[in-house]
């Protein structure tokens, strides 16, 4: 075969990219969003209240994920520690998934209940106060800031259109769920409602 | 998997193999050794060779395909078909916590027979224990068990709900909420501070003046000694700590006595019996109860 009829042609070159670089796409990913498996939720799954919603906004702002991830990998030691390995099905609310590729500090996929809110706001405010070898930076602004109620209504109904199932009472009394509330209030009632729904003894 | 994708994953998966196959051998020169052929492309007078492929090269590039297709046939890729090993992620996942529990369940279990004073010092627990702890208790209560502000130290001699190998059992599995009310309203800011000042004096003395130790004494009397008794010394069946040593949860300055009477505290130890199994437990209990040695 002739190179130079590929070489010399951009726009066929960047069709038959696309044709070589779609295979990858099309046998792995778009299967998977048709897949029963990836898009039914667990039993007992729910969108997230409007306080907890707003508490994973400030854990992506904050970039939680950047050192914490949230999958627990069906590996014997991972579950050892952090319990049942995450399934599909508890993240088929996730817009976007929070599953993170580095672990600085710990996973948190099943951190909720595993400590106490005290716990969390002393750490939050001062990681180093509760466990001292910590390198994790405090984030103490989130106990003098309070949560933006103007636009909680708006992100559920956003969330609505990608199929998270939040309703119409859900998105009008959101606001008011979250009025006058501190960020440290929502970021702590998210973690603390993280992988509650699989509790397996180990 | 629907019989759709699955067939949808065969059909692609193939034609890959198929286009990656036609690809390597539609372009492979047949010819062996270096010639003089350039491509043609002349970039300022410099030319680049038309060579072949060495061999070494082509072959591996053969062999990684011919890996891949064994590797579809082995395990699970092609669909629904779940490869001639019938691996999975999962029955792996199971064997090795199936060999994990033959090698260290028998270990667990005989301790779970031995009550936790005779297993509390015995060297090997020690070592598990301490692992067990530094993954799930040591966030709260440090990694060398000393606590901090609000959560407990469990080297020295306060145990709040009772230094016996069933209450810190109980503790661990079932969990604990203090119950201490807030007592600004009820008692005003003149009666916490008079109640702080006697409360100080109940351990280390303090400095305040006599009659505001009298006047908070009698508020003591009123409000605190059902649950701290007449002397301060407090009640492991309530969880209500001993106001009359140097201990202190949440430290023994005036501002955080005169906190705690003033909001009240809901101190929480999480539970740990719906996440740990008994065995786990009543090591983690042995380890604990051995700590204060």
């Amino acid at each position: 075969m002739k190179h130079d009829a590929v070489e010399k042609n951009i726009g066929l070159m960047i069709v038959l990219i696309i044709v070589a670089l779609s295979f990858g796409t099309l046998v792995e990913l778009l299967p998977l969003m048709f897949s029963k498996q990836t898009n039914e939720p667990i039993a007992g799954l729910k969108p997230l209240p409007a306080l907890e919603l707003e508490g994973r906004d400030i854990y992506i702002r904050e970039g939680c994920n950047t050192c914490h991830s949230q999958m627990i990998r069906p590996l014997r030691a991972e579950t050892e520690r952090y319990g049942h390995y995450t399934v599909a099905g508890e993240l088929v609310y996730n817009h976007p998934f929070l599953w993170g590729s580095k672990r600085t500090g710990p996973d948190l996929a099943r951190v909720g209940k595993r400590y106490t809110d005290a716990w969390h706001r002393a750490h939050l405010l001062n990681p180093r106060d509760v466990v001292p070898e910590s390198n994790m930076p405090g984030f103490p602004w989130l106990f003098d800031n309070e949560v933006n109620s103007a636009k909680t209504g708006k992100k559920m109904a956003a969330l609505r259109m990608v199929g998270v199932p939040y309703t119409d009472e859900d998105i009008a009394g959101a606001a008011a769920a979250v009025e006058g509330k501190k960020e440290i209030d929502a970021l702590v009632a998210y973690l603390q409602q993280l992988g509650t729904l699989l509790q397996a003894r180990r | 998997m629907t019989d759709f994708w699955s067939t949808w994953i065969i059909v692609l998966t193939a034609i890959s193999f198929v286009l990656m196959i036609w690809i390597l051998f539609a372009n492979r020169k047949r010819e062996q050794g270096t010639t003089e052929e350039t491509t043609g492309h002349n970039y300022d007078g410099i030319e680049e060779y038309d060579n072949p492929l060495p061999a070494w090269w082509f072959n591996m590039f053969f062999l990684t395909i011919v890996w891949g297709i064994g590797y579809l046939i082995v395990y699970p890729g092609m669909g629904n078909f779940a490869g001639v090993l019938g691996w999975t992620q999962l029955t792996q996942y199971e064997e090795r916590v199936a060999d994990a529990e033959a090698r260290f369940g028998a270990i667990r279990a005989a301790y779970l027979e031995k009550p936790v004073e005779e297993i509390a010092s015995d060297p090997a627990l020690r070592k598990m224990g301490q692992r067990m702890f530094g993954n799930n208790c040591a966030q709260c209560h440090g990694a060398d068990a000393k606590g901090s502000y609000g959560f407990p130290n469990l080297t020295d001699d306060e145990w709040i709900y009772g230094f016996t190998p069933e209450s810190i059992k109980a503790t661990l599995t079932h969990g604990r909420v203090a119950a201490m009310p807030a007592w600004g309203d009820v008692i005003g800011e003149d009666g916490v501070k008079q109640v702080t000042a006697y409360v100080q004096s109940l351990g280390d003395g303090g400095n305040a003046d006599e009659a505001t130790l009298k006047a908070g004494a009698q508020v003591y009397q009123n409000f605190c000694v059902a649950c701290h008794g007449a002397n301060g010394e407090g009640n492991v069946a309530l969880g209500s700590p001993n106001l009359s040593n140097d201990i202190w949860l949440y430290g023994g300055s005036a501002e955080q006595i005169a906190h705690s009477v003033r909001a009240g505290r809901n101190g929480a130890m999480p539970a740990f019996g719906n996440l740990l199994s008994e065995d786990k437990i009543h090591i983690l209990t042995a380890y604990v109860y051995g700590l204060k040695q």
